[in-house]
């Protein structure tokens, strides 16, 4: 038994808008739904990744050059690590935003770190695709 | 009766736990990843580069790390997946505590096979042959 006051019933305050008003976009909706998507995708691709860098055939210990210029001769997982950079790029991405707009209190601060997190991202994204695009195996 | 905070309906237990390591492995994951992709873009560097820097992914301590990022990976696909099912499946709400000990034993199941296959060449390294 506690000795604090016991508080009435807590509940949260109807709200007082019964309408949407004005002209509102749907970003966060579509943002909620991609997350969703691009996480049961990225559960295959992402795992899968896992499974063949560090346990199969030799797992980390076998990879150098010459293994990922194999790889990379087939069109299969190119594509493969493509898709895995944009997903779980844009994923990360959207999932960092949600978390600066829930602890960045003032607004300077708010746009600059997702500013900060957005060039980030866009360098990243560019930067792997063009390594998959122009990968060279006769390169040095 | 235990005590209520006075003005908020939120409860703690599990279920914010769950959330507050699906936020924590989401944003280590993101870092690496961002990481990863420069390590890889070696490649178009020269392959004395990458294979310089993949080197460190072999040593004892690196290949713990691995380890460490591997469940992390793996509770925040689990634990993602739980989170889809309580949104999409009409079930889902009613059965959530539930899947939050499910994911727990297949994430245990997973991770003592794995954890083993991941470390065998370093301890092999280390302590001799392990077969
Ligand atoms: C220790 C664990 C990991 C190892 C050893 C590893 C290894 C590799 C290797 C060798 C490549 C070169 C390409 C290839 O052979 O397919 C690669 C590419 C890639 N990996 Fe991983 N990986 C790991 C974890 C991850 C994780 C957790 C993610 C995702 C969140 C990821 C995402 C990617 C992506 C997107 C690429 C393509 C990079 C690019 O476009 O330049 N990897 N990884
Ligand atoms: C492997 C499959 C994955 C699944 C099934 C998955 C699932 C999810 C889901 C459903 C959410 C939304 C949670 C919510 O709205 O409450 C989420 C959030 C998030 N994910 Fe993933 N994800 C996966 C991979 C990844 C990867 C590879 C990264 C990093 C690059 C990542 C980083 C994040 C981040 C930073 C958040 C935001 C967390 C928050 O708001 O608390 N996820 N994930």
């Amino acid at each position: 038994m506690s000795t604090t006051a016991q508080p009435g019933p807590v509940s949260i305050p109807a709200p007082r808008s019964t309408q949407r008003t004005g002209q509102r976009s749907n970003f966060e909706l579509y943002s909620w739904l991609f997350m969703r998507i691009s996480g049961i995708v990225l559960v295959f691709l992402v795992l899968a990744h896992l499974v063949i860098m560090n346990i199969l055939d030799g797992g980390v210990q076998r990879i150098n050059f010459a293994f990922v210029a194999g790889r990379w001769s087939s069109p299969f997982w190119q594509v493969w690590d493509l898709m895995m950079l944009w997903l779980a790029m844009l994923h990360g991405t959207n999932g960092l935003r949600t978390i600066i707009n829930d602890y960045a209190e003032r607004d300077q601060t708010r746009f600059w770190l997702k500013m900060i997190l957005y060039v980030a991202a866009a360098f990243t994204i560019i930067l792997g695709t063009l390594v998959i695009f122009t990968f060279d195996p006769n390169i040095g | 009766m235990a005590t209520l905070p006075v003005g908020t309906l939120y409860r703690g237990g599990e279920g914010m736990w769950t959330w507050v390591l699906h936020r924590i492995t989401g944003v280590a994951v993101f870092f690496f990843l961002i990481v990863h992709v420069l390590d890889t873009a070696l490649v178009r560097v020269s392959p004395e580069a990458y294979d310089l820097v993949i080197a460190t992914y072999k040593t004892p301590i690196v290949n713990l790390l691995e380890v460490g990022l591997v469940g992390a990976v793996l509770y925040h696909a689990l634990n993602g997946l739980r989170v889809i099912l309580v949104d999409f499946w009409s079930r889902g709400p009613r059965y959530q505590r539930q899947m939050t000990w499910a994911i727990g034993a297949v994430w245990i199941v997973l991770m003592v096979p794995g954890t083993f296959f991941m470390l065998k060449h370093t301890i092999e390294a280390m302590f001799g042959s392990t077969s």
